[in-house]
């Protein structure tokens, strides 16, 4: 059993596991059900973030509210016709976050990865990298279980709810997870792997959660898709060798204590940020009418 | 400190967009279908704090739709259930208010029943896709719907939950919570237990021969990953 990065590490270190071998272990023991059949369950949600990730970069949806659609297809074209300046890999990456979110807020199927709000982010960087690295499905459910270990650290010792820490706790999670899952999937060490869930919450620590309306639309989509690239870059940034000089545990502490001193307009709650402003207040009266 | 499953972290696999006001919802409706039965001409929701605020842009008037035709938080047809309803000539009606001291994401739903009878079942979206049923028919209750859940009426007498237990225990079923209520001593009572294992027909045939008992119903969850 591990409770945060530092057990998790010691584990590793001792036994010469890789991280989603630690993970799915005390899963099985935990759930007591055995490796296959856990194996097999998370392939069920491979498929169904597959499927969210790829649906909109080709059909036209529009969410409930009618203020998002059609980003993530635009990204896409983008991408594939024009001279971009972020690269294919970015660019891709952001339009599959788009793409899962715009499923999500027109009520089609994700996998709250962690929540739905952030539902882009993990998707995204692991169907990314795994084409670079020529990554298999069986690894890819490995990246996946890595991911979760690291996101059962971040809710058991602070939190992944935009009502209690802000999108920080949200996206900063699913970027974490992310970024410690591919760099894993890349051959990285477990140390790398939680350097770089450290620098993906560093780097968005503070976040806060304004939707518009209380929507999981405004700005919720473009999140993902900035999350998505700091996951990608926090990721070359610890293959790279980069350090988090706060270690990861610190981070995920900090990030839960500036969750804390977030006031409630900040959190969740469409009364501060994005929200309040003169536009978002205005699109709030017209969808809630 | 909490612990969280893998697939606490990584699911539910849902319909969007929201895991407390559509999934939780779905939920939230499918459980009180169980508890009503699915022998109902009307539903009026009462909706309470955020769900009234913010029903129509969540979704969560058709996750609740949703849940009382018995789909579960995953199923696609979700955002359709408004007009599946209408199909089937279930009159649907939202009515936002104020329920007084609640969780904000709160529900009371009112199941009209074909023989005439009226069933309510109020309960709370609380966060994660995760609820909890606070009332039935003005008892008081708490369970998630979760587990597989006995809910009996009973006379308020000596030795009931003994005799419910030995039926129980006989067919080799686990209670993981039980909860105690009664309206006026000696007269009606209920009780909630929550188990670890499926409680099937039979068990409940058992239940219902036991004289004071005047009714046992059980919720057999069928979702797994919320």
């Amino acid at each position: 059993m591990f409770n945060t990065g530092k057990e998790l590490l010691k584990i590793a270190n001792e036994k010469g596991l890789k991280l989603w071998e630690i993970v799915l272990e005390n899963e099985a023991q935990v759930s007591e059900i055995d490796k296959k059949e856990l194996r097999n369950k998370m392939k069920e949600n491979l498929v169904v973030m597959k499927e969210a990730s790829t649906r909109s970069l080709e059909n036209d949806i529009k969410s409930i509210s009618g203020l998002i659609g059609g980003d993530a297809k635009k990204v896409e074209n983008y991408r594939k016709n024009k001279k971009t300046l972020c690269g294919d890999v970015i660019n891709k990456a952001m339009a599959r976050a788009l793409s899962c979110s715009e499923v999500n807020a027109a009520m089609g199927k994700i996998v709250a990865a962690p929540t739905a709000g952030s539902c882009g982010i993990i998707p995204s960087v692991i169907f990314t990298a795994a084409e670079i690295l020529n990554a298999n499905e069986e690894d890819i459910i490995n990246a996946l279980f890595t991911a979760a270990g690291i996101g059962q650290i971040i809710a058991k010792n602070a939190t992944i709810s935009g009502a209690e820490g802000g999108c920080q706790a949200e996206c900063g999670a699913a970027s974490a997870m992310a970024a410690a899952a591919v760099v894993e999937m890349a051959g990285g060490t477990p140390e790398m792997s939680l350097h770089a869930a450290a620098i993906a919450i560093k780097n968005i620590l503070g976040l806060v959660c304004d939707p518009i309306a209380g929507l999981v639309e405004v700005p919720c989509a473009l999140r993902n898709a900035s999350g998505a690239t700091n996951a990608l870059i926090s990721a070359d940034l610890a293959l790279a060798g980069v350090k988090s000089i706060i270690p990861f545990d610190e981070v995920v502490e900090a990030m839960y204590n500036v969750g804390r001193a977030l006031p409630v307009e900040l959190r969740e709650t469409a009364l501060g940020g994005l929200a309040a402003t003169p536009t978002g207040k205005k699109l709030m009266k017209e969808i809630l009418k | 400190m909490k612990n969280y499953s893998t697939f606490d972290i990584l699911g539910p696999i849902m319909i969007g967009p929201s895991s407390s006001h559509t999934a939780g919802a779905a939920r939230l409706g499918k459980v009180a279908m169980e508890i009503a039965g699915n022998d109902f001409e009307a539903v009026t929701f009462y909706l309470h704090g955020s769900f009234a605020k913010t029903y129509k842009g969540h979704g969560t008037d058709r996750a609740l739709v949703a849940g009382i035709l018995g789909m579960e938080p995953y199923d696609e047809r979700l955002k359709n259930s408004l007009n599946i309803a209408k199909e089937k000539g279930i009159k649907i009606k939202f009515v936002e208010t104020d329920l007084g001291y609640e969780h904000p994401n709160t529900v009371k739903i009112v199941f009209y029943m074909k023989d005439g009878k009226k069933v309510n079942v109020t309960g709370s979206s609380i966060g994660g896709g995760s609820i909890v049923i606070t009332n039935i028919n003005g008892y008081n209750v708490e369970f998630s719907g979760m587990y597989p859940t006995l809910i009996i009426k009973h006379i308020d007498k000596k030795g009931i939950i003994s005799k419910v237990t030995t039926v129980l225990a006989k067919h080799d079923i686990n209670i993981a919570t039980m909860k105690v209520n009664r309206k006026i001593k000696g007269k009606e009572a209920s009780m909630i237990i929550e188990t670890d294992h499926e409680i099937n027909s039979t068990v409940i045939e058992e239940l219902q021969n036991i004289k004071e008992i005047t009714n046992a119903k059980a919720i057999n969850p069928t979702t797994k990953r919320c």
